[in-house]
């Protein structure tokens, strides 16, 4: 006798509304959910609208002439950059970049001065830890505008001549350790993925294992449930979950950070529906693996630090070494990430979204399958 | 009773590790028929009862429930059986109907509306549907437990100790309607530490550190034990009792109200235990042993199995 029994709509409905109460009942666990993404939210938005000065940067100073002087005066003048020391060369100032003593080396070449009044735009070459972006961009960016106004007082009468050429100084920037040199706009979009991976794998991550611990699981396998039906039904109303948090991000994104908003709204709206269900699979999996409550935050913590390490929010995807990005392309937050820069800030539509998108949907049909087949359907 | 049997397993056997928690149990329970499963703390009941409707898996062990082979069939098997779990295991912070809800579109019930209010209406928890499940007293627990496994109509119950806690009026409710199922043609395996819901089940197994020791109607147990026991009154039954504990041939010696049974196996031996106080002011008299007596001498015995 074949004992194959068809997976029912009405048994799948039944979990979905059970996991729905529960979810409505579970104040606490509503909470959080709400208020991790306005933590993060809050604290990334603090890193985002400070304006960080006095900011330790060395000097390679090869000139005495005045306008070197000139130069470096209204530097520091400007606040946003604090000299804390003289380097004798290049290497000298790399490696106190390397080890933090100092985020820029301004380096001013030999017959500076000379040059400048000759009207050679002699160059000023500025090296900038760049790692943390937000610190660095605003300094960066009133370099130009800092060094045209200081040399407009040396440049008058009859070196006036100078200031009319376009820029009297070739300013050289060179931003280290992040290329790409990740804007304030990047993160939060990035943060949607991130706050959605943090949220929706634990939550799912806790179902299967809740029900063990509580008892309910005896209850619940002595009915003629299939994997499937438990599983999906769990991770049904959680998709609302996310659903909220990326709309309070969304909202906040608008009229807290000014985000602007190149692309489509509802095509990002669809595609965060195949990540946060890919993510909300990849938390049931774990629970059908887990022992109980603590080895499943476990595992969703173990999920999480490499997606939040390597999937480019936190570091240039180019530039980690090859096997990071490997395990990175292997992620969902990877994906999204990519997905949702390019809607957000480049404006980028389906066609351009479809190529990151399916290895989502592949992400969490195989977490689906992974965990349908390590559901245990006794108690042993 | 029918002939059709609605459980019939043979060899049915579940190690975790190296302890046995069931041994090679045989069980055969005709359709309409109501089963004890008596046994002490530990001795394997709820380990069988999930054996049988899928729960875990037997280590050896085959047979049918229901028509249906236990070992590979447990999906068509759970569709038709009702088991109500030891412990309360429904969802706390759903409500009284919430839960009976779930259950009912967990099998799949056509009239679910109408089948949840009519249980709820039975239970008398008309004006408490809305409570939560977890806010409820143990022994409403256990009535809603109930009622939720036989919401689908089963066939056949698994009830892994149904009334512990409940009030003596609701067990006595609880085993009229029993009885009326069974007569409708429902069978009930019903796991008990309770004698005298023992008494009230057609037929009783008896099972001891995972090994059935015994099957029968309560007549056919207490009779195939043969066990002697003596009923006597008289002056300082405690001290009497602690006399005759330890005297060769006596088994167990239980106060009983104003009486003190004395039992044992031989009856030969328990004369001959007994006599040095058979005078004037003691009065004995032989009595049929009853099933408690038969429990407590069946969980007494050495390890090694039945010896009758
Ligand atoms: N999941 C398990 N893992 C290990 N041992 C178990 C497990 N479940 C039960 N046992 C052991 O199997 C034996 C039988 O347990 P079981 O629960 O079947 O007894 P029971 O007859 O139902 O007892 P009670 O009357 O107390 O409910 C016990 O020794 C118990 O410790
Ligand atoms: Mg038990």
């Amino acid at each position: 006798m074949i004992s194959k029994v068809g997976i029912s709509p009405s048994r799948f409905w039944a979990m979905v509304v059970k996991e729905f109460i529960q979810m409505r009942r579970d104040r606490v666990t509503f909470a959080i959910m709400v208020g991790i993404p306005l933590i993060q939210l809050t604290l990334f938005g603090f890193a985002i609208n400070s304006d960080p000065r006095h900011l330790p940067a060395a000097m390679i100073i090869n000139d005495n002439g005045p306008m070197a002087r000139t130069v470096l005066y209204s530097l520091q003048n400007s606040t946003y950059f604090d000299f804390v020391r003289q380097v004798g060369t290049e290497a000298e100032g790399r490696k106190i970049l390397e080890r933090g003593e100092a985020q820029f080396v301004i380096n001013v070449p030999e017959n500076f001065t000379r040059d400048l009044l000759r009207g050679n735009r002699p160059s000023i070459l500025i090296e900038a830890d760049a790692t943390d972006p937000s610190a660095t961009s605003n300094a960066l960016g009133s370099l130009r505008s800092l060094l045209d106004t200081a040399l407009q007082n040396d440049l008058k009468g009859p070196l006036s001549y100078l200031s009319s050429v376009t820029g009297p100084i070739d300013l050289q920037i060179h931003a280290l350790y992040n290329p790409e040199a990740n804007t304030q706009y990047n993160i939060v979009p990035g943060l949607m993925g991130v706050v959605l991976t943090m949220t929706t794998v634990m939550i799912t991550a806790l179902a299967i294992t809740r029900e063990l611990e509580s008892g309910t699981m005896e209850n619940l396998l002595s009915m003629p449930t299939r994997p499937v039906e438990v599983l999906v039904g769990k991770i049904v109303p959680y998709i609302l979950v996310g659903y909220i948090q990326l709309l309070l991000i969304l909202t906040a994104a608008h009229f807290l950070f000014h985000v602007p908003m190149v692309g489509s709204l509802v095509l990002l709206l669809a595609v965060a529906f195949v990540f946060i269900t890919a993510n909300l699979a990849m938390g049931i999996t774990f629970s059908t693996i887990a022992k109980n409550q603590r080895q499943a935050i476990q595992m969703a913590f173990f999920f999480f630090l490499p997606s939040i390490l390597l999937s480019g929010f936190m570091f240039p995807f180019r530039g980690m070494p090859q096997w990071a990005q490997m395990i990175g392309e292997l992620l969902p937050l990877t994906h999204f990430l990519r997905i949702v820069r390019g809607i957000v800030l480049k404006g980028n539509g389906l066609v351009d979204v479809l190529a990151q998108l399916w290895q989502i949907v592949l992400f969490a049909v195989i977490a689906v399958t992974i965990g349908v087949k390590r559901y245990r359907r006794t108690l042993d | 009773m029918a002939s059709e049997l609605a459980i019939d397993v043979h060899g049915m056997t579940k190690r975790f590790g190296k302890h046995i928690a069931v041994n090679d149990v045989a069980l055969q329970v005709g359709s309409g028929e109501i089963c004890g499963f008596l046994g002490p703390n530990g001795s394997g009941k709820t380990t069988f009862i999930r054996m049988l409707c899928g729960l875990l898996k037997a280590d050896a062990g085959s047979g049918t429930c229901l028509g249906f082979d236990v070992i590979t069939e447990s999906e068509d098997i759970k569709r038709q059986v009702g088991y109500m779990t030891q412990r309360f295991s429904f969802y706390e912070d759903l409500s009284i109907s919430e839960n009976l809800d779930f259950v009912a579109r967990m099998y799949s019930l056509g009239n679910r509306h109408t089948a949840v209010n009519a249980s709820i209406e039975k239970l008398g928890l008309v004006e408490r549907r809305n409570q939560l499940a977890g806010e409820l007293s143990g022994g409403w627990k256990q009535r809603l437990a109930l009622a939720a496994c036989m919401l689908h109509e089963p066939k056949l119950l698994l009830l892994d100790e149904p009334t512990a806690g409940v009030d003596p009026k609701a067990r006595r409710e609880f085993w009229e309607e029993i009885h009326q199922l069974a007569a409708q043609g429902l069978t009930f395996l019903i796991a008990t530490h309770y004698m005298d819901e023992a008494e009230r089940c057609h037929r009783l197994a008896f099972i001891s550190n995972g090994t059935l020791l015994i099957r029968g109607t309560v007549r056919e147990v207490i009779d195939e034990t043969h066990l002697t026991t003596w009923s006597v009154s008289g002056p300082d039954l405690l001290n009497l009792a602690r006399q005759l504990r330890d005297v060769p041939g006596i088994e167990q010696t239980v106060p009983f109200g104003n009486t003190l049974r004395v039992s044992g196996n031989d009856p030969e031996a328990v004369e001959n235990a007994i006599s040095p106080h058979r005078n004037s002011s003691y009065n004995w008299r032989p009595v049929d042993s009853s099933l408690e007596d038969v429990f407590i001498h069946l969980m007494n015995k050495p390890k090694d199995g039945p010896s009758s």
